[in-house]
């Protein structure tokens, strides 16, 4: 820390409580500021109604998924293991279906799977000591073959029961004007955000990403917090993959194949720390409605998909420099 | 210098009691039967030189380490805990100087974290809020916010949050561990008036540091260290200073500081007006051949972005560097091929290469005449390990071979090998950072001897006599080992001066700010 650091008064702050907001709330500007620009160049088209449903309903898996990805990288870890366990969900959903076995029940066990697979990823992690990134590396292999495997290579067809409407369209005349997937991510990352700063669980996870060594010497079991973490991280990628589901209507074991790269891009967008103890969950939403709206509007003004492409990868990497040159100015 | 009783009511035990304490890192002896016991409501300050086994002992009472031998009681029960953890929830907590919060966590959430007040999992707000002021409040600093991120508060009233966060848990015994290296002159009164205000609610206070006038101003023991083994202790207010430090070197001075007759070249390394993003902010100096230069200051002055600033490592706003006929500021490459070479302070992490070769540290900048004639892309091991066997002889550094990694080394080998470094390159002009800092006195000794055989161009280490750059913050160090030391204070280099002219007192009032040298 540098000298100018020791002079300030303990009262002093580098920055008032208002721009602290402004931080908070940078992500959600940005998509403001993203969406603008395209409704200022895209046809009539980008701004309608149905368009805005449309990306919310696209945004959703991602976004469901992000929420758990944003636990996870707070408590400065990765999962690269998303996509296959999405894929791993769709399959084993469709078996259920096929034998009978009613839609909530089979959805709450993909859902059950995919926390299977995050609890093992992080027992990977803390009991044989693998770093992250090999470990969810290695389960991203090992979750996408099984996948496979239960298919025999194939995709599974599946009968129609309603979990498929999940993501539908509503009806013009319906209340709920967003499909019920686009509210179950939007209740589940309010009681996230209320978990992560009003749980003690919470405030560990962002103990540990910020400190570790700190949090061991205060006594919070550090690998037990990993633990739930890949855990929730697992249970809200099944969550995504009921979602994924839902937008396929089968089992598909090529499916989300790189997902968890647009998952990680949403949180890095949104303010998460690769080193751990930041990020947010309005963040992480905002990250991952910006990336469907630089798709949407690249669609709608014609664009090949490329530029859509290189345009993201801009703005991810703009996204951690100005985080990074903010960091500088205070630090 | 027996130890006298502590607390002279003899019917209450002392807070925290070691005996007897034998502690052994494979052939190493750390602790040789060490006592130290501390009573209730006092401040006892623990001195030594580097090495000297502080550390240890302190690493032992917080249960980072398990004594090989010994006994330790609270409040005269038996006391051994597992784990720091153990050791803090007994009532034992450490202040290290280097910080130990979640820079992103607010105050309230940092004091109380571990110990979370909450209802079914979830935070009891008010409740946090309330015991973490109320701890705050126990330290006469409620002025500090407590729902603020402590990275964004300074220094001092971090040291302060992890102060409160010690009380909060209940700490009998606290341990202050130089504490003051990094605050500056105002957190320092700050922190010693908390220090007796937590004296006065019973706390039993373990303050160690290197500056004997602080010790002498806010403790009332002390107990000195040497080699593993207590040496000396008493009453603070029946001795000097001067016998402190006497007890903590344990020889003559000159023994340990070997200063040959050296004879001063031409100036090889000149710096004018220079200064860096933040520091340094104004520095300007001149190094003549068979000169050793010392440069002094608190830590946080800017010296070590001095010698980056001058090696090429961080970024010059302005002024000029030349070495020998080079003005530059140039690169650390363009440096090395210039003749100049940089020990930095970091060795673990910055200065060497741990998990490769000795070998390899030491060549890693000159690789030149290793190949095959002919091939210069191309490295023959053997010749690599020629080269590396020479110094390995030259510097008696402790290993199987040139092979073996530096990790499995000493502290004092470790140093060892980044200075070789430098004599393998074959530079004129040598930058230190903290070249002695955590090393054995043995290792020391050799470190010194090698700088005065280098600065007069004796023996098989030189051809002509060498210029040494060289910043420590231990003064003795840089009294017995200079020619001449500047003082540098928030960012701004003093005048050299011989060290003829300096003591101890008159560096560390400068280093201060009390005092200036023009």
């Amino acid at each position: 820390m540098s000298a100018n650091d020791a002079k300030r008064r303990p009262t002093d702050l580098s920055r008032g409580s208002g721009c602290r907001w402004l931080n908070h709330l940078g992500p959600l500007l940005a998509l403001f500021v993203v969406y603008g620009l395209f409704a200022a160049m895209a046809p009539p088209s980008f701004r309608s109604a149905n368009n805005l449903e449309l990306m919310a309903r696209q945004a959703a898996v991602v976004g469901t998924a992000a929420v758990g990805m944003t636990f996870i990288i707070i408590a400065a870890g990765i999962d690269l293991s998303v996509g296959s366990v999405v894929a791993l969900v769709t399959m084993v959903i469709a078996m259920l279906l096929n034998r009978d076995i009613d839609p909530v029940p089979a959805a709450l066990i993909g859902v059950g799977v995919g926390g299977l697979c995050g609890l093992v990823s992080g027992l990977v992690i803390t009991g044989l000591r693998v770093l992250p990134f090999i470990g969810t590396l290695g389960m991203l292999l090992i979750v996408r073959g099984f996948a496979k495997y239960l298919g025999g290579e194939q995709k599974i067809d599946a009968p129609r029961t309603g979990l498929d409407d999940l993501l539908a369209s509503v009806s013009e005349e319906s209340a709920w004007v967003l499909p019920p997937g686009v509210w179950l991510l939007i209740f589940l990352s309010v009681l996230a955000a209320f978990f992560l700063h009003y749980s003690k669980l919470g405030r560990h996870i962002f103990a540990v990403g910020s400190n570790e060594a700190t949090a061991r010497l205060c006594g919070v079991g550090v690998n037990r917090v990993k633990v739930y973490v890949y855990t929730l991280g697992g249970l809200t990628a099944g969550l995504a993959g009921v979602l994924q589901f839902s937008r396929l209507g089968i089992g598909s074991p090529i499916t989300a194949v790189g997902m968890e790269l647009d998952v990680i891009a949403a949180v890095v967008i949104g303010g998460g720390s690769l080193s751990g103890g930041e990020g947010s969950l309005l963040g992480s939403l905002a990250g991952a409605l910006i990336m469907m709206v630089i798709r949407s509007g690249c669609t709608h003004l014609d664009l090949p998909n490329y530029t859509q492409e290189m345009i993201t990868g801009t703005i991810i990497i703009g996204a951690v420099a100005l985080d990074r040159f903010r960091h500088r100015r205070v630090g | 210098m027996a130890e006298q009783p502590v607390v002279a009511d003899s019917q209450q035990p002392p807070r925290l009691e070691m005996g007897g304490v034998h502690k052994r890192f494979g052939g190493t002896v750390a602790l040789d039967g060490v006592d130290l016991a501390v009573g209730a409501g006092q401040v006892h300050a623990l001195v030594g030189e580097n090495g000297a086994g502080k550390s240890t002992l302190m690493k032992v009472l917080s249960g980072a380490h398990t004594a090989d031998r010994g006994q330790m009681f609270l409040d005269g029960e038996p006391f051994s805990p597992r784990n720091p953890l153990d050791a803090r929830r007994a009532g034992v907590s450490m202040i290290y100087q280097e910080l130990s919060l979640a820079p992103h966590l607010s105050a309230e959430e940092n004091i109380l974290l571990g110990m979370e007040p909450t209802r079914y999992g979830w935070l009891r707000r008010r409740e946090m809020r309330r015991s973490a002021v109320g701890a705050l409040r126990q330290l006469g600093h409620e002025e500090i916010p407590a729902h603020v991120p402590v990275g964004e508060l300074s220094i001092g009233a971090q040291q302060l949050v992890e102060v409160a966060r010690a009380v909060a848990v209940g700490c009998r015994v606290l341990v202050l561990d130089e504490p003051t290296s990094s605050l500056s002159q105002e957190d320092v009164q700050r922190l010693f008036a908390l220090v007796r205000r937590l004296k006065a609610q019973q706390l039993a206070i373990v303050y160690i540091s290197h500056f004997i006038e602080e010790v002498q101003e806010v403790a009332d023991r002390f107990t000195v260290l040497r080699d593993g083994k207590t040496v000396g202790g008493g009453q603070m207010s029946d001795t000097t200073a001067a016998r402190i430090v006497q007890l903590m070197v344990g020889r003559e001075i000159g023994d340990l500081y070997p200063r040959s007759k050296r004879a001063t070249g031409d100036v090889i390394l000149e710096v004018s007006e220079l200064a860096g993003l933040s520091k340094p902010r104004a520095a300007s100096l001149s190094l003549r051949r068979g000169e050793v230069l010392g440069i002094a200051g608190l830590v946080g002055a800017g010296r070590t972005e001095l010698l980056r600033a001058v090696f090429g490592l961080d970024a010059v706003r302005k002024g000029t560097v030349r070495l020998a006929t080079h003005v530059g500021p140039y690169s650390p490459a363009r440096r090395w091929a210039q003749g100049a070479g940089f020990v930095c302070e970091a060795r673990q992490t910055e200065g060497l290469a741990t998990a490769l070769s000795i070998a390899d540290n030491m060549t890693l900048s000159c690789l030149d005449g290793m190949g095959p004639a002919g091939l210069p892309g191309l490295i023959r091991p053997r010749l690599q390990h020629r080269a590396t066997q020479r110094w390995i002889d030259e510097l008696a550094i402790r290993c199987r071979d040139p092979r073996q990694r530096v990790m499995d080394l000493s502290g004092g080998n470790q140093q060892k090998v980044a200075i070789a470094r430098l004599l393998h390159h074959d530079v004129d002009v040598l930058l230190l950072d903290e070249p002695t800092r955590g090393i054995d006195v043995g290792s020391k000794a050799q470190i010194y001897q090698l700088i005065d055989r280098l600065a007069t161009g004796a023996s098989a280490c030189g051809r002509p006599p060498r210029a040494v750059l060289m910043v420590s913050s231990y003064l003795p160090e840089l009294l017995g080992v200079c020619d001449r030391i500047a003082v540098m204070h928030r960012g701004r280099l003093g005048p050299a001066r011989p060290v003829s002219q300096l003591t101890e007192h008159k560096l560390m009032m400068e280093a201060t700010g009390q005092e200036s040298a023009a």
